[in-house]
């Protein structure tokens, strides 16, 4: 009795969380512009392709991503492994500095960014973009490492240095291995938070420099438009097979260390 | 471990890119230009105490309060569900509720847009039963609807954790000890996952009191929220000065909810937000 | 002075703002000798230990390696290796990985890592467990890698930093001997630290005890054991019963209104001093007769295994006497003392 009771929680939920994005990729396929069913077509698609706006943010949306979530994980983790060092006032101080744009709404990131940049005369465009982005992803990456970090036993690296390994070695060889998992993760996070983010880029851009968020922003305010359907369609896909891949490979690990054990 | 300097970027990175600009949102909600001399004044907080502009950020906290109580309710039994041992595939469900979140936030949004529409799916449901055609978009309906979907797994995942971290020893002791599990629940599993609840309200209520986005595709204009005032500052008016004024009571709004909250001890343990 | 691997000269450490952890420390070790520091937990022995690795400087003082001062290097150019307390092995890495680490970075060849791997493993008697993950090994072969992978540096000094603390007592006893042949085989100095006194008199050479940042005493077991300098390390270093004394003149202590006849001398006449008597020094027997110097009951008796502890209380105190024979509780017993037997030490800074 309360298991089926569950079971239709957890079913309704689920009905609801994805009910939208089965009803967008549904008129994807759609002959008509309207939401009435008017026959199967992939010409939203096709539009899509021929859309140069719609690639352009496409490309300006992965450079960022790409650009933005390297740098964050590169000093997200110079700065991770300083910190784990730092002890009492020193550290909490850098903690504090790190959960300054956890804590701040998007908003406040956005037009404080959008300040310095007009003021600093900082031409708006591909840079600022990459600039903001690192700026609220880079505490992601060193939350993501911290806790590894702090698992690691601290005599390990320093055991490598006793037997002969420059710090630098030392880096490579025993604390990367270990917190590597935080970093992919880290970096992971700050990738999806670029392409996902939509307040922050929408201040800190110009016009004709514009991420799928913002495209599909002015796009929808207008009202709706299938080309917009076509596109989350695709996206959608695309992390449903990331994800699927993701999980094979996390759980085949898994398995293949269970066997080990 | 003499290499303090590798600190240095993401500690320089911060000053120019965290803290000046804070410090600048500071600056100009202080300052006013008058014949082109910049001088401080209050002017811009003092505008703020409109009717007008209260009535915007009662509806703000009062839509943000909403979806974050309707948030919990529902994420709060789900997490025990997953939590709870009767699901072998826990994980399978677990991906099947975050998946949605992977999505990008304005497309999520946008779905809605497509059921609410006066020609939208769920109105031609309506019409295919004989109802009359009703105006979901455009209201502080839709506006709640749109948030909570976009906020819910941040609701949800903090929750689930803090759940799963719960110690099974704790619980079968209290029944030992001979407490039902209404008593259990209450004394034991309640105040141990309130580290997560917090951190869920915290994280939903947040991004929910700031939004303009959500509100300017689903309201249409039509509901002014506080983040659509804070915005249009900035990208119509061009009236820094109230738009940074804005900023700091929002933040200021956020900080003590943040402290009525939390009380320190869970914004250390501020990592289960990831 | 040229005999010294390492001197030690006036060691201190203070670490920001905290008490110091090593005050004055003066230590000279000889080639192939096995030194342990002794001492309770946070009595700073570990810190000289992290000082003489180079993963800590120290505040003030010096210490010399071979005849040269030891500043400023790191630890991967000092000929000292160490086997850290939960061994620090390289989770990723295999049990050969793990060993080779050192000579790898060394870049021998091949061929030579593999033998002489191999020789260390047979050297800590783990063969064939080239390919072992080390997380699947048990504390024991853990800690044996651990030393494995020290030694094949062929270090000068090797330093242990209570490397069989996290054992069970069988599997100790039987890494203290082993320890102590590898020691004696590969002739090389060995810097041992752990709070468990047992295992130092076992084990070392010399043993030098420390309490709180300050040397207690420096000595061989056998010293240490029977002429403790002060109570601190009487009372450490086993259990004893210490009591205060006059020392009526050399060769005569009297204490609890008795006199008795001891081998100390050059304390001094009529001096108040302390007194350690170990509890398994005394004589004990039956005395319904009451002729003994020292008379008591026995209020408590606890077998020990291979004796009996009992509790007898006298007119003054209660002692601590360890016996192969069992005296019943309320027995009235006489206990005596033979003169090598009273330890006297000075009184004074036993606090300190």
């Amino acid at each position: 009795m309360m298991n089926s009771l569950k079971r239709i929680y957890l079913g309704i939920i689920i009905v609801i969380l994805y009910a939208p994005i089965l009803v967008l990729i549904t008129f994807s396929f759609n002959e008509s512009k309207t939401t009435s069913w008017q026959g199967f077509s992939f010409k939203w698609y096709i539009q899509l392709a021929q859309n140069p706006s719609i690639q352009s943010a496409l490309r300006y949306t992965l450079i960022v991503a790409f650009v933005s979530s390297i740098i964050a994980t590169i000093i997200g983790v110079m700065a991770a492994v300083m910190i784990n060092n730092l002890r009492g006032i020193k550290r909490q101080f850098i903690m504090a500095l790190t959960y300054i744009p956890l804590l701040s709404p998007d908003i406040v990131i956005g037009i404080s960014l959008m300040m310095l940049f007009s003021t600093i005369n900082v031409p708006f465009g591909l840079t600022t973009l990459i600039l903001s982005h690192v700026t609220f992803s880079t505490p992601y990456v060193i939350l993501s490492i911290m806790p590894r970090l702090m698992l690691l036993n601290p005599n390990t690296y320093e055991a490598a240095l006793d037997l002969g390994a420059t710090p630098l070695y030392a880096f490579r060889k025993v604390i990367l291995p270990e917190i590597l998992p935080g970093v992919i993760s880290g970096a992971f996070i700050a990738f999806t938070m670029s392409i996902d983010d939509f307040v922050v880029s929408f201040f800190n851009t110009a016009s004709g420099v514009n991420t799928l968020s913002i495209q599909i922003y002015s796009m929808a305010r207008r009202g709706v438009s299938p080309e917009i359907n076509a596109i989350s369609t695709l996206i959608f896909l695309t992390i449903v097979i990331i994800l699927t891949i993701v999980n094979i490979k996390a759980s085949r690990k898994m398995k293949l260390e269970g066997v080990q054990k | 471990m003499n290499r303090k300097y590798l600190i240095t970027p993401y500690a320089l990175w911060s000053f120019i890119f965290v803290i000046v600009p804070l410090f600048l949102l500071v600056i100009y909600s202080f300052v006013k230009t008058v014949d082109g001399q910049v001088i401080f004044s209050l002017e811009s907080y003092t505008k703020f105490f409109d009717p007008l502009y209260i009535d915007v950020l009662l509806r703000s906290l009062r839509l943000a309060f909403i979806t974050t109580i309707i948030c919990f309710i529902m994420a709060y039994p789900l997490a025990m569900i997953l939590n709870s041992r009767e699901f072998s595939n826990k994980t399978m469900i677990l991906i099947l509720i975050i998946l949605p979140m992977w999505m990008n936030s304005l497309m999520r949004t946008y779905a809605w847009m497509i059921l609410l529409e006066n020609k939208g799916v769920i109105n031609n449901i309506l019409n295919f039963f004989g109802l009359p055609t009703k105006q979901f978009l455009y209201s502080e309906g839709s506006i709640i609807f749109g948030m909570i979907y976009n906020f819910f797994p941040f609701m949800i995942l903090p929750i689930y954790t803090s759940l799963t971290k719960i110690d099974n020893h704790l619980i079968e002791a209290s029944y030992d000890l001979g407490a039902n599990k209404i008593l259990t629940f209450r004394k034991i599993i309640f105040p141990l996952s309130f580290p997560g609840v917090i951190t869920g309200v915290i994280m939903v209520f947040m991004p929910s009191l700031t939004t303009f986005m959500i509100t300017r595709l689903l309201g249409g204009g039509q509901v002014i929220l506080i983040g659509n005032m804070i915005e249009e500052q900035f990208t119509r008016t061009n009236n820094w000065g109230f738009g940074s004024a804005l900023s700091m009571i929002l933040m200021g709004i956020i900080l003590v909810s943040i402290m009525f909250f939390s009380k320190n001890e869970t914004l250390a343990k501020g990592g289960s937000l990831i | 002075m040229g005999d010294f691997i390492i001197r030690i000269e006036n060691l201190s450490k203070t670490f920001e703002g905290g008490e110091p952890v090593l005050k004055n420390v003066t230590i000279n070790i000889k080639k192939n000798e096995f030194i342990t520091l002794l001492g309770p937990s946070g009595c700073g022995k570990t810190t000289l230990l992290r000082i003489l690795g180079g993963f800590d400087e120290q505040t003030t003082g010096k210490i010399y390696f071979e005849n040269k001062l030891l500043k400023g290097i790191p630890p991967y150019k000092r000929k000292l290796n160490t086997v850290f307390q939960k061994y620090a092995l390289f989770p990723h890495m295999n049990v050969t990985e793990n060993i080779a680490f050192g000579l790898n970075i060394k870049k021998v060849h091949k061929d030579t890592i593999k033998n002489k791997v191999a020789q260390m493993l047979s050297l800590v008697n783990l063969q064939g467990f080239e390919d072992r993950k080390v997380t699947s090994l048990s504390g024991g072969q853990q800690q044996r890698i651990a030393i494995a992978r020290a030694l094949i540096n062929e270090p000068e000094v090797l330093l242990l930093d209570e490397p069989l603390g996290a054992l069970d007592l069988k599997l100790r006893k039987s890494m203290q001997i082993e320890l102590k042949k590898i020691q004696k085989q590969l002739g090389i100095t060995f810097i041992f630290v752990t709070h468990d006194q047992e295992e130092a008199l076992t084990m070392s050479d010399t043993v030098v005890v420390f309490k709180g940042g300050k040397i207690q005493q420096i000595g061989s077991p056998v010293d240490i054991y029977n002429e403790p300098d002060n109570a601190f390390v009487a009372n450490f270093i086993g259990e004893s019963n210490i009591l205060s004394g006059i020392m009526i003149k050399d060769f005569l202590v009297k204490f609890d209104e008795v006199e008795f006849g001891c081998v100390d001398a050059g304390f001094g006449e009529n001096t108040m001093i302390d007194i350690v008597i170990r509890p398994e020094d005394f004589q004990i027997f039956m005395d319904t007769d009451k002729v003994a110097k020292l008379q008591g009951i026995v209020k408590r008796v606890t077998f020990k295994g291979v004796h009996y502890e009992m509790e007898i209380k006298t007119k003054f105190r209660t002692f601590i006497v360890h016996s192969t024979k069992m005296f019943p509780v309320e027995a009235i017993v006489g206990l005596d003392l033979n003169p090598e037997d009273i330890h006297i030490m000075n009184k004074g800074d036993n606090d300190e």
